[in-house]
């Protein structure tokens, strides 16, 4: 049976881990590298990058940083953050990336998701939307927005979703806006809402607190797997109490313990 | 023991090269794995791995477009047995033929043909395409690449399309995702995995290791 996946999340500014696990066994806490190969230790079942360095030499890191990891986390790498055409996306997969997201590029260019699954296989792209909730929408009453949710756009969440799917992306990284950083749970609404349109697999993100969100939002938003940062960057929950739980109510998952 | 990675301009070969890489680390004789498409480099070569991420016809037409590759393929896998691994559309393309986005003629040397997923899920709402994600393994058939694997083991699977198998005897290992889907193929010296080892942590590694193992 195919298991949930429990993906952490790694912010990296100018090559460096911004929200890190704060473990007293970490040689380097800043350094996305020693992040990456931690996480892969304790059972992560696939780590996510994220890029939010200004500046092009920022982003430049990120090559070094990926070709590391990838010498020693044999877990697939997703990374997301200011990729704007199929250069940067072939500049990361080269580097050792196995998915890449797409986020803000592909709403001022959405032809970008066509293009990049046509060159590179939709199994590699990845479409992230970050979604947030607008009472005047009466489709699926959620919008898209760009650059980390600063600008609102009035695109559909869902049309935008299924979209993305027509032109070729592999899957859905899907963060609530509006659950985002309060740690009181995912936006099972949303998720559920985009999951049940769409074929491809729906990553939920945005709003994890404890163990129980992740188990609710795969049984009741049928997400395909969870994605979360600072309730592991703190230490307060490891992977493997989520793996935990989700087991508890049944919810396949990799054992790696 | 020198292992060659067959460079046909398809995705991440990165991964492949650093997961055999370390696993060779585990040989005591003198190994090295190299990434080319050089035709006597392959002919040099003690095991041969074709990796693939795309497309089954974009695949075929890459490695039709390198001048030899297939005749020296077929001579050093076929006629001369040397152990050979296709992985994900690597080991779709040994079909007879592939489905994706247009009929294609594969390299027959594993019978059956490559067809969508979703032509066989289709009344599931629950099954999500791509299969994307870890999945355990049922054996079907008992073979020593599957030494040390339990059923705790997963592995990372990727895929829209499948290879369906024509005889039964060429399938080690099955996946279940609503239907069995063939997860390890074999025909005498030719494996082939639909599964990504490379990516698929510590058991990914053991099975590679066992795969290199195998004829030493």
């Amino acid at each position: 049976m195919l298991s949930k996946r429990v993906i952490p999340c790694l912010d990296v500014h100018d090559g460096r881990t911004v929200k890190g696990i704060n473990f007293v066994d970490l040689i380097d806490a800043g350094d996305p590298v020693e992040q990456a190969k931690l996480y892969n230790d304790l059972g992560a079942d696939e780590i996510c990058f994220l890029d939010i360095s200004a500046t092009n030499e920022g982003r430049k890191t990120l090559f070094n940083i990926v070709s590391k990891v990838a010498e020693s986390c044999f877990i697939p790498l997703t990374v997301g953050g200011g990729i704007k055409n199929n250069l940067d996306i072939n500049n990361l997969l080269k580097s050792g990336a196995d998915k890449v997201s797409i986020n803000s590029a592909a709403v001022f260019k959405p032809s970008l998701i066509k293009e990049a699954s046509d060159s590179f296989g939709c199994q590699c792209i990845v479409l992230a939307i970050d979604a947030y909730k607008d009472q005047s929408n009466y489709k699926s009453g959620y919008n898209v927005s760009t650059h980390g949710g600063k600008k609102k756009t009035d695109i559909d969440a869902l049309e935008w979703a299924i979209e993305g799917e027509k032109n070729g992306a592999g899957e859905i990284l899907l963060t609530s806006m509006n659950a985002d950083g309060t740690k009181l749970g995912y936006d099972i609404e949303l998720t559920s809402k985009i999951s049940t349109e769409v074929s491809i697999p729906v990553i939920a993100s945005g709003g994890a607190g404890k163990p129980i969100d992740m188990v609710n939002v795969l049984k009741k938003g049928n997400a395909s797997a969870v994605l979360a940062a600072s309730i592991f960057h703190f230490g307060i929950y490891s992977i493997e109490n989520v793996k935990k739980e989700m087991l508890k109510y049944r919810i396949p998952v990799r054992n790696t313990w | 023991m020198f292992v060659l990675i067959i460079d046909y301009g398809s995705g991440n070969i990165k991964s492949v090269y650093n997961s055999i890489k370390k696993t060779l680390y585990n040989f005591n004789e003198f190994s090295e794995v190299k990434v080319s498409r050089n035709l006597s480099e392959i002919k040099k070569a003690d095991k041969i791995i074709l990796p693939g991420v795309g497309s089954f016809d974009q695949c075929m037409s890459r490695i039709r477009k390198i001048k030899d590759l297939v005749e020296t393929l077929k001579d050093e896998v076929i006629t001369k047995k040397k152990p050979f691994l296709g992985i994900c559309v690597g080991m779709q393309i040994l079909a007879d033929y592939g489905y994706e986005n247009q009929k294609t003629k594969g390299l027959s040397w594993i019978n059956g043909d490559v067809k969508p997923l979703k032509n066989f899920l289709e009344n599931s709402k629950n099954f999500k395409i791509p299969h994307m994600g870890w999945n355990s393994l049922s054996i079907y058939k008992n073979n020593n690449l599957l030494n040390d694997i339990t059923a705790n083991d997963q592995f990372y699977f990727v895929h829209s399309y499948f290879f369906d198998i024509k005889h039964k005897k060429n399938i080690i290992c099955n996946t279940q995702y609503g239907i069995n889907i063939p997860a390890i193929v074999n025909q005498d010296n030719i494996f082939g995995f639909q599964f990504h080892p490379e990516k698929s942590g510590r058991s990914g590694l053991k099975i590679l290791y066992n795969w290199l193992k195998l004829s030493l």
